[in-house]
């Protein structure tokens, strides 16, 4: 049974003058292992492998990366849905600053995460117990607020190598429509003014990559497009 | 909000219905040339000046015309915004683009008008 040859990107700020690739060996016994448990394999032989991982199911969302050319998550990804001639390339998601390894600095993400407030805002005086929906306002939200944050879309969106600081990103305009969407959300007209702008959210050119890549299946596309329904509505 | 004075509507959300209506009358505007060329094969100097010689083909020509430099501000100032990061050299190339635009916009009516 001949090995996985898994070639991994490599760089240590303290030590490396530049990014290389290392190549490992990994022998899977014949099983289809999920990436994840390829980099466990290969962090035996060299244990200053870093990278991040948490859950291991696809909740947490921490190990997302660039598997053969593609972004998603590598503890849900087996190799048999990624691997081409028994060859496996892993490097950091795209466009984001390395730390080291398969280390990514997310700062730039979560900036643009919270500059679309991703949280209830209500002035309206608090009922007793809860503020209700319908079953019909909930559906609104299916589809949205699934989003776990791994960054694998606005990694895979060139708009967001671009100009990540002023466009949004798929992952921060999905959760904008999540609390646009929300019938208990009462701040629609500020959220929508902070958007109107030629990059908050029209520097989408549609390209679609954020759909492509979703490890949960969602469609930041559809979002986007709702967002500028809602903006053309309410400025014609 | 991210602020911006170059771009032609001054809003993302103007700039963006722009693009897609001015798109749409340049598709009108070539099909109706295409066509005209198609149901027109022996086309001589006199049916094509003739053709001009309307005033709604020179008001369509004129309203193509402006799509065209509306839909090519938009674009064109998008591509700078992408790929010029020096600010220098990102104002420079949009102003060039923007006066060339208007050149060609008043050159289209000096044509359309002319002799």
């Amino acid at each position: 049974m001949s090995k996985l040859q898994v070639s991994l990107y490599r760089y240590n700020p303290e030590t490396d003058s530049a990014p290389f690739m290392q190549e490992f060996q990994i022998d899977t016994q014949g099983r289809d292992l999920m990436v994840l448990d390829v980099l466990h394999l290969a962090k035996e032989q060299d244990n200053g492998l870093a990278y991040r991982r948490s859950c291991r199911e696809g909740v947490c969302g921490s190990d997302g990366m660039n598997m053969n050319g593609k972004n998603g998550l590598a503890c849900i990804t087996p190799l048999s849905e990624v691997v081409k001639g028994n060859k496996l390339t892993l490097r950091p998601l795209p466009g984001l600053p390395v730390i080291r390894d398969l280390v990514v600095d997310m700062g730039l993400f979560y900036k643009q995460y919270e500059r679309i407030q991703p949280y209830l805002q209500n002035d309206e005086p608090a009922p007793a117990i809860e503020r209700l929906q319908s079953p019909e306002e909930r559906d609104k939200l299916d589809g949205l607020y699934e989003c776990i944050l791994c960054a694998c879309c606005s990694t895979a969106c060139p708009s967001f190598w671009w100009n990540p600081d002023k466009f949004v990103g798929p992952a921060g305009l999905l959760q904008a429509y999540r609390f646009l969407a929300d019938s208990r959300d009462g701040a629609t007209s500020e959220r929508l003014a902070e958007l109107e702008d030629p990059f908050s959210v029209f520097r989408c050119r549609g390209i679609m990559n954020c759909v492509a890549v979703c490890p949960k299946g969602l469609n930041p596309t559809r979002a986007i497009g709702k967002i500028r329904e809602m903006l053309l509505a309410d400025a014609t | 909000m991210v602020t911006n004075i170059t771009n032609l509507g001054r809003s993302g959300l103007s700039d963006w219905l722009l693009q897609r209506v001015s798109a749409v009358i340049l598709a009108l505007y070539s099909l109706f040339i295409v066509g005209f060329l198609l149901f027109n094969p022996g086309l001589d100097y006199a049916a094509w000046s003739g053709l001009f010689a309307q005033t709604w083909m020179r008001i369509f020509s004129l309203l193509a015309f402006i799509s065209l430099a509306a839909h090519a501000w938009v674009g064109l100032w998008t591509v700078t915004t992408d790929y010029l990061k020096p600010t220098g050299i990102r104002i420079g190339t949009q102003l060039i683009i923007i006066l060339a635009i208007f050149v060609f916009l008043v050159w289209g009516i000096t044509v359309l008008w002319g002799a």
